[in-house]
């Protein structure tokens, strides 16, 4: 919202008049924050904060007796203040865990999202679509069903994939051994699909192995139907009548996709995926309960390498300084995404 | 008539389609139900069926009904074990208090954000997503002491339940926050406007219309809030030392044995523990498409 912008010379007086209702109008709006503000303040900033100041020092278990209130707890028990050395070691693999590898660690969650989100939305806007049709049977009921993976708790969804990857008995081996004994095909009924190390799609792809494919699964499963929401609301905001005009101007089914429903969705479905972006980056149930960031660290996200830092190594130090890069990773890739919607925006108008 | 043809084909294969979608929506759910009344309590069925062989529901009676034996206050007197039903009382307290604060401090804030050109209030929205991108994992640790230090009568409010639902509404504040002031801009200034020429003060307009007039994302708030204090565990694991105070969600994350885990049983209980939620999201399906407004912002 603009702050009064001067087409017109406003004098010294109605300016200071508009001042002091905006100090008011301030007042009231404030107080209408203060609870919701007051509860964030304590939970949520003060911890954020306090991490940040972490992340400047070597904190580790021993330090928890640390207490800011008590001063008599600062000598025995305050952390040293060493700069920015975690952040160093950080990103120059200095630390002392398993296959920990910063670059490889970024790729693969920069990947990982993108790969997710493109998935997620053309899932959703796709059977979005495919349910938006009038005449359609069982409409209320698909959709009902369709929610499901978004409604069963994701440690719940979680835990049930990696029971489905066991490479024995889970249901995918198990699907596998079924279809050969009724097609007669042949097909290995004992894929390990959580740590087998060599990629089934070399190239630039080979960073990626099976188990990319198979948490990928699990977290399309699961994503799908945020954006399939999204988009049903948004397809149904647009009048019926632009399709009818464009129909009797000869356009195609391709065509009325093209220059009415994407555009039209579109102010709905951006902000929705940058949160969708936001939320994928940093999914921790299906990485952490499903392949474990193996084989070898190389299904690993930055989140679990941070909450392992805490609850393996407790580093906490480093850990915040971890939760710090990744905010700073989220805020560029927001950015990056708000100035690529922008450039589109401008040009559809 | 040929028209007419191309329509019914249309229609054949979009049930294709949504058929072949739902098989893959439903296999992962299916195959949890297969667990649970599997009798034998284990990850190891030799084959696939829907219905194994000696199907029961005993795990479902076990779970209900027996003691939690690695839940109990004293290890040796299964009568200070917890049980379904408290656990499941302390769930539904934890839940609610989670959605009631998401929804009076939000609605409350998303109001000013939606409705005053206040000083801050740039600042204020893109504060919420910034700490929708700030990482919690180290938090944990402060956030550990910091309520250890506040004091309820004479315990810290760590131990209570009342402290995980501070902790639980504070995380779903922000994007509650922004969903209900995207659906409060929706709602017509007149409509207010016309109120307050009649004598209406502010707070009453905001209690008599615009709260009324929002009930869809006012559903959504509740649906995610639930959903948040219903499932997490970590926190509560973290900081919860009563088993008198045990929620569901950490009697599931119990079952997950170092060796081995009572696969029927964790079934089931996912089962159990899936249904309030499942349902509350048919209850407010109608909802959920019109109130889910993360595309309604504007600056």
């Amino acid at each position: 919202m603009a702050v009064v912008e001067a087409s017109a010379p406003i004098s010294a007086a109605t300016r200071r008049d508009s001042l002091l209702k905006r100090v008011k109008d301030s007042r009231t709006a404030w107080l209408y924050i203060l609870p919701a503000g007051l509860v964030m303040l304590v939970i949520t900033l003060l911890p954020q904060l306090y991490q940040v100041w972490m992340s400047f020092t070597d904190y580790r278990i021993n330090h928890l007796r640390f207490v800011l209130f008590k001063p008599d707890t600062w000598e025995r028990f305050a952390p040293t203040f060493v700069g920015l050395e975690n952040y160093v070691k950080i990103v120059t693999n200095d630390l002392a865990i398993q296959n920990y590898d910063v670059w490889r660690l970024l790729l693969f969650n920069v990947t990982w999202t993108v790969v997710n989100v493109i998935f997620h939305v053309g899932l959703g806007v796709l059977i979005a679509l495919a349910l938006n049709n009038k005449e359609l049977i069982g409409k209320r009921l698909y959709r009902a069903l369709f929610v499901l993976p978004w409604a069963v708790p994701g440690y719940i969804t979680a835990l049930t994939w990696r029971n489905m990857y066991d490479y024995r008995f889970g249901a995918f081996n198990l699907l596998l051994a079924e279809v050969n004994s009724v097609l007669g095909t042949n097909l290995p009924t004992d894929t390990r699909w959580l740590e087998l190390t060599n990629p089934p799609i070399g190239g630039p792809l080979s960073f990626l192995p099976l188990a990319f494919y198979a948490v990928l699964l699990a977290n399309v499963w699961l994503g799908w139907p945020f954006m399939m929401v999204v988009a049903t609301g948004a397809l149904q905001s647009i009048p019926g009548e632009l399709y009818e005009a464009a129909s009797i101007d000869g356009a195609s089914g391709w065509q009325k996709l093209w220059t009415i429903t994407v555009p039209l969705i579109r102010p709905a479905m951006v902000p929705a995926i940058m949160l969708g972006t936001i939320l994928t980056f940093n999914q921790f149930n299906v990485i952490y309960f499903i392949s474990e960031g193996g084989p070898f660290g190389r299904t690993e996200i930055l989140i679990t390498q941070a909450f392992k830092l805490v609850y393996e190594q407790r580093l906490y130090g480093v850990a915040a300084a971890f939760s710090i890069v990744v905010f700073f990773v989220l805020l560029i890739i927001t950015l990056l995404q708000n100035r690529v919607t922008r450039a589109t925006e401008a040009y559809y108008a | 008539m040929h028209r007419k043809r191309n329509e019914i084909l249309k229609q054949i294969g979009l049930h294709v389609f949504l058929i072949l979608i739902l098989l893959l929506v439903m296999f992962p759910i299916l195959w949890i139900f297969s667990l649970a009344v599997d009798p034998r309590n284990i990850d190891k069925p030799l084959e696939l069926t829907l219905i194994p062989p000696g199907a029961s529901l005993a795990a479902f009676r076990r779970v209900l009904l027996e003691p939690w034996q690695l839940l109990c206050r004293n290890p040796n007197d299964p009568s200070s074990c917890m049980t379904f039903l408290l656990l499941l009382k302390n769930s539904l307290i934890v839940a609610l208090g989670t959605s009631l604060i998401a929804v009076l401090l939000g609605a409350s804030a998303a109001y000013a954000f939606s409705r005053f050109n206040f000083i801050g209030r740039q600042a204020g929205m893109m504060g919420f997503i910034v700490l929708l991108m700030l990482p919690a994992s180290a938090t944990l640790a402060p956030l550990f002491v910091l309520l250890s230090q506040i004091r309820i009568g004479d315990e810290s409010l760590r131990l209570t339940l009342v402290g995980l639902m501070l902790a639980y509404g504070s995380g779903t504040l922000p994007l509650a926050i922004w969903n209900l002031k995207g659906y409060f801009d929706t709602v017509p200034k007149e409509l207010e406007e016309a109120a307050r020429i009649d004598g209406a003060s502010m707070a009453q307009t905001f209690l008599r219309i615009i709260l009324p007039l929002s009930v869809p994302a006012i559903a959504v708030t509740i649906l995610f809030a639930f959903m948040s204090g219903w499932t997490e565990f970590i926190l509560a694991w973290t900081f919860l030392e009563n088993p008198e105070r045990f929620t569901l969600a950490m009697a599931l994350r119990s079952m997950q044995g170092q060796f081995a885990t009572p696969w029927s049983d964790f079934a089931a209980m996912s089962i159990l523990m899936s249904i309030p939620i499942v349902l509350l999201f048919f209850a407010l399906q109608r909802y959920l498409v019109s109130g889910l407004t993360v595309g309604g912002v504007k600056g």
